[in-house]
């Protein structure tokens, strides 16, 4: 299995984690990042991700590979929902083993914060309301140029 | 030359389309999506958009060649 997937299913948290389990690692982190009810004063009822998969997947698997080599950890894997969210689901999950837990919080945090600025991914936010925005571009266009 | 542009999320949803073949001189994806904003008026310009050649992250200013496949796409939000 790659270590960077897109999917349109729930992700099985339990079997994300075994697949990190390693008798010689000591630490395990993971990051949920998880549908949230409000975004900057709106009331969140669901989201919907587009995602470029060609690209998201070898951007992913770049960044994993990146996370690798710079904090020295062996097992790192995240995983990246699709289509139509509801509250509280997981939309992207991290997971990070190492014998020490220093860089697996190091490669964890770097793994997120990279794949948020480099997945071509879109965000699109259905409010309450019944309008919709895609997150980063109602922004962009106030402060645009 | 003649090139496919394929635009994505708010883009895709500004110019109605997901993808068009154009007949263009611009050299690089800056002057051709300059070209794309004249065609579809709802098209806007984000500093924080991206551009891929091919299905390879490309700069701005890289050159374009007959044949390429441009894909524009307004600022990422994963996560």
């Amino acid at each position: 299995m790659s270590d960077f997937q897109i999917t349109s299913e729930p992700i099985d948290l339990q079997a994300f984690r075994q697949r990190l389990l390693d008798k010689s690692c000591g630490a395990y982190v993971q990051f949920d990042g998880w549908v949230r009810d409000h975004n900057e004063g709106q009331a969140v009822l669901r989201l919907e991700y587009e995602v470029y998969e060609p690209l998201a997947i070898k951007a992913g698997r770049r960044i994993i590979e990146e996370a690798r080599e710079k904090f020295g950890v062996e097992n790192a894997l995240a995983v990246h929902r699709s289509g139509l969210m509801e509250l509280s689901e997981a939309a992207v999950v991290v997971g990070v083993s190492s014998p020490h837990r220093g860089e697996a919080f190091d490669a964890c945090r770097y793994i997120i914060d990279q794949a948020k600025v480099r997945l071509p991914i879109w965000k699109k936010e259905h409010y309450t309301s019944g309008k919709s925005e895609w997150v980063n571009c109602q922004r962009c266009a106030e402060h645009g140029h | 030359m003649r090139l496919t542009v394929k635009y994505f999320a708010a883009f895709r949803e500004a110019t109605g389309t997901a993808s068009e073949s154009m007949e263009t001189t611009a050299a690089t994806p800056a002057a051709l999506f300059s070209e794309c904003r004249e065609r579809h008026a709802g098209l806007e310009e984000y500093s924080a958009s991206l551009v891929a050649i091919n299905d390879e992250m490309a700069d701005w200013e890289a050159p374009l060649s007959d044949g390429d496949e441009v894909l524009f796409f307004p600022p990422v939000a994963g996560g």
